[in-house]
């Protein structure tokens, strides 16, 4: 017998709900991105003009230190594992989650780390002003004492990344309903779970690195002193050895997204399913021999900077398998231009041009010009904000109707794509410039010289921020007086599990499994037996 | 894509000077920022190695971009529902998949031919002419002619007012020190770069390098620069809130001049060792001090010697300051281990540190009276 929520804030405290935590997940990180948001607007502001106008430098690089951790841990990790916990169960027919206690635990703990991280703002001697990546020994010796709340913090957020990840592995590799062999998995089923591995494997190193610098911090040790006998670059490669495979952990769910929304728009299956699930792997695999990219201009041996350059440029080939793929999908299929579908065409081509920009750095004799000025900070924005943010965008306009049972406005959707996209090119593609002629990234101040671009990149960073109070209000307006959507399959061309349960989705789906059924067409069909009526669709594409 | 390859397009046509004050500072002003799109080439076989396969990545990657997104335009105008047509229903093809696997690495291979040689390039550290050792400290660079005797600190000329907007900024603002780098022209030199508290990074791009700067570690770099001039480059680490204000300047002389210059430098130094022994009087004391606390100190315990709360000590009423003048030496000469006191022993000469101990010492409310000499200093350091 199925039963709705409790009432009142302890349905959401006490849930174990796959659908309640996709939701606290999907709005804490929400939260988050509009907090991050904020940190951006403060360096965009700063940096408007030459010279120190609002903010001391002091705080300036407390302001980027924050961006970056608030982004990267508090709003793109969490959205998606928010959409992971939405939809996995849905797509793979599973009633919940495999471990709903430690679901709801994982994400409960996330609200606490970023009060601590947020919060040594206001102490004494300040935030973190080491730079998302804090190397040491600028995080050890030389950091404000806030640094042991910020390890604290962290500590607190892999642990919540790495019950979350576990959940979804147990989930995947338990819960498939009968004939959902892994090949027929849709595939943001397959890049989380492919992700959740990586989370599972570098988490901890990010954990052992923090707790080094807490015992170089407080208990004498010298991990990374070199006065002490120790090595500051020591730290720069565990770090990335995590920090590598986390920007494919951010990543890959965004491929998963754009994989799933490609094909519904173009109303044509995915082009090379089994190919895409064998790059993702690939794609995951070399993210774990290539950290020392980062590092080119730490003076490694030249036969290290010569693999490194090589084993990364080899990351072009399955991620161009991707790219060739989604474009496949859409040649001679029937596209519409939904706001999902122009987030994701978006995404490719601005993710794509950020690979481009990657390629580039691969090759170490530039990169050493490239290195650490707003060169890098275009490239990755682009594979960041247009490749994960955009995607994660995507992903909600495409499965609120199903989430809430309500049509979001398309013209504002339209409205805020285009926003964005404008927006996010005038911020971003002149930091390409600054970068080439000559600024470093995490200046407080600049040479008269960068003048011009920097206040054409701060004025598209003012825009880019106002889209985003638009997604907002469009989100908001949808859930409250959105048109009802009755069908179960929202869009025409959409496929899956999920476009099969009633809209909105019930608060339980699949009481009894759904099972799937090969019929004498050697296509697979699935139907969901119980309370809902007997439909039948055909298998993922390329699944059979 | 279009927009980029637009861009890069006018940057390679307008693209003129490299940056250095002596080329460019009259096309830098406020107005002039717009055309300043791409990497400058330089003036070293390293940095113009660097520019090569840079313009040779981004032409083979404007290249696969227009190809690939050339297709997929037509597609989105071609393949829309709107136009009536009904989609296909085909997926996977052998042959297609391994071509666009086996396409892209032959392309990779066929670039990493220049990539390897540019790299080796950068490497060819060997045979120097001249080795200058570069120790980067918050928020300063020193340099160090080795086998000359001569070093000396470099630091930004920049004034508060000027960042904060109380005076005009100058035309170099934020690329002025009080003192460049000078090097020979036509000489390999050879930079044997290391830090002294955080990692820095020190980088000019017209040299084309860019080397970490970490401490306890050595790490080398190299440059024959063709032509005399000013080259000013940047610190490329995060180091704290002193990063942007710690500016290269490389001051580039005929082999001649250079080498006067070296002599003037090492006859500057015997000047020097002279007045180490020399009783100084409270009023040179105070006023040389407080030019030195303005430079090297007040940027953590601030002009009014009250520091920052939480991380900067005061200065101000201190029991350190106001005690035994060896005390006070003491933290100057070796610093304060596991804080961001850093040792000056090989930052400040005796009569700076002397300078600034007095200045200290009866700056403000402080009061204490006596007079510290550059020879106590001295005394202190060979003591240890």
């Amino acid at each position: 017998m199925a039963h709705g929520p409790a009432e009142g804030i302890t349905r959401w405290l006490y849930t174990t709900n796959h659908k309640d935590i996709g939701t606290l997940y999907l709005w804490f990180s929400f939260a988050m991105f509009l907090t991050g948001g904020f940190f951006a607007m403060v360096i965009r502001a700063e940096l408007f003009q030459p010279g120190v106008q609002l903010v001391q430098p002091e705080f300036f690089i407390q302001m980027t230190t924050m961006h970056g951790l608030v982004m990267v841990f508090g709003a793109i990790m969490p959205a998606f594992v928010g959409l992971a916990n939405w939809m996995i169960p849905m797509m793979i027919g599973a009633p919940d989650m495999a471990l709903p206690r430690m679901n709801n635990l994982s994400f409960w703990i996330l609200p606490f780390a970023f009060a601590i991280l947020i919060s040594t703002l206001f102490m004494e001697g300040g935030g973190p002003n080491f730079g998302w990546t804090f190397y040491a020994p600028l995080s050890t010796t030389y950091a404000p004492d806030s640094v042991n709340y910020f390890i604290f913090a962290v500590h607190i957020m892999g642990a919540s990344s790495i019950m979350g990840s576990i959940n979804i592995i147990a989930t995947v590799m338990n819960m498939r309903a009968p004939g959902m062999t892994y090949m027929k998995m849709p595939l943001f089923v397959w890049t989380w779970l492919i992700t959740a591995f990586l989370l599972v494997a570098v988490m901890p190193v990010l954990a052992g690195a923090v707790t080094m610098m807490l015992m170089d911090i407080n208990f004498g040790t010298s991990f990374f002193n070199a006065a002490g006998g120790g090595d500051p670059v020591l730290f720069q490669h565990v770090f990335w050895f995590f920090g590598h495979p986390e920007v494919y952990i951010i990543i890959l769910p965004a491929f998963g997204v754009v994989s799933q929304i490609i094909p519904t728009f173009s109303r044509k299956p995915l082009f090379g399913y089994s190919s895409m699930v064998y790059a993702t792997a690939a794609i995951a695999f070399l993210s774990f021999v290539v950290w020392a990219h980062h590092m080119f201009t730490v003076g490694m041996p030249i036969a290290g900077e010569l693999y490194f350059m090589y084993a990364t440029m080899l990351i072009a080939v399955p991620t161009g398998v991707k790219v060739f793929n989604w474009i496949t999908t859409m040649y001679r299929g029937a596209i519409t231009y939904e706001t999902p579908m122009l987030f994701c065409i978006a995404f490719v081509i601005l993710f794509t041009f950020g690979g481009f920009t990657g390629l580039m750095l691969s090759v170490a004799a530039a990169d050493i010009q490239y290195h650490d000025t707003y060169f890098v900070v275009a490239h990755f924005h682009y594979v960041m904000v247009a490749g994960a943010v955009f995607s994660g965008t995507a992903a909600v306009y495409y499965w609120l109707p199903k989430w809430c049972g309500r049509m979001y406005d398309e013209t504002m959707g339209k409205l805020q794509f285009w926003l964005a996209f404008i927006a996010f090119n005038i911020t971003f593609m002149p930091q390409h410039f600054l970068g080439l002629a000559g600024m470093p990234r995490r200046y407080a101040d600049y040479g008269l010289q960068f003048a011009d671009w920097n206040m054409v990149s701060s004025v598209g960073a003012f825009l880019y921020g106002g889209a985003q109070i638009l997604f907002l209000y469009n989100v908001v307006r949808t859930i409250m007086y959105g048109k009802p959507v009755a069908e179960a399959k929202v869009w025409e061309g959409a496929e899956g599990l999920e476009w099969l349960v009633p809209t909105p989705a019930p608060y339980h789906t699949f009481t009894k499994p759904p099972v799937v059924i090969s019929s004498a067409a050697g296509e697979d069909e699935w139907t969901i037996s119980g309370a809902t009526p007997h439909v039948a669709f055909k298998a993922a594409p390329g699944a059979g | 894509m279009l927009k980029r390859a637009l861009a890069l397009f006018l940057s390679c046509s307008s693209f003129v000077a490299p940056v250095s004050l002596g080329a460019d500072g009259d096309d830098l002003g406020m107005g002039g920022g717009l055309t300043n799109l791409n990497m400058p080439r330089g003036v070293t076989e390293v940095s113009q190695v660097a520019y090569d396969v840079h313009m040779l990545m981004m032409w083979i990657c404007t290249a696969i971009g227009v190809v690939v997104f050339g297709f997929m335009f037509y597609v989105m105008y071609a393949h829309r529902k709107s136009r009536g047509v009904e989609a296909a229903n085909f997926h996977e093809h052998l042959g297609i998949e391994i071509v666009w696997t086996v396409v892209p690495a032959l392309i990779l291979i066929f670039m990493a031919i220049p990539a390897t040689s540019a790299l080796l390039k950068v490497y060819d550290t060997e045979n120097a002419d001249i080795d200058i050792k570069v120790t980067g400290y918050q928020w300063k660079w020193q340099y160090e002619h080795l086998g000359e005797g001569i070093k000396y600190m470099s630091e930004m000329r920049t004034s508060i007012d000027e960042i904060e907007g109380r005076e005009p900024k100058g035309e170099h603002y934020l690329r002025e020190v009080n003192q460049p780098l000078v090097l020979p022209a036509n000489k390999k030199v050879r930079f044997l770069i290391t830090g002294n508290d955080v990692i820095h990074s020190w980088w000019v791009p017209d040299f084309g390098v860019k080397r970490d700067a970490v401490p306890g570690l050595f790490t080398a770099a190299w440059a024959r620069v063709k032509e005399p001039g000013l080259y000013v480059g940047e610190c490329t680490e995060l180091c704290g809130k002193g990063h942007p204000f710690m500016p290269i300047v490389v001051e580039v002389k005929e082999e001649e001049d250079y080498y006067l210059w070296l002599a003037g430098k090492k006859e500057e130094a015997a000047v020097y060792a002279s007045t180490i022994g020399k009783q100084w009087s409270h009023e040179e004391l105070m006023s040389k001090g407080e030019d030195v606390y303005k430079i090297s100190c007040a940027g953590c315990h601030q002009a009014d010697g009250n520091g920052i709360s939480g991380i900067f000590p005061a200065l101000n009423g201190s029991s350190i300051v106001q005690g035994p003048a060896d005390g006070h030496i003491a933290v100057l000469i070796n610093g304060i281990a596991g804080s961001s006191m850093q040792s000056f022993a090989d930052q400040l000469s005796e009569v700076d540190i002397a300078a600034v101990i007095h200045y200290k010492r009866n700056a403000w409310d402080n009061n204490v009276g006596d007079i510290v000499q550059p020879v106590d200093v001295l005394n202190f350091k060979t003591a240890q």
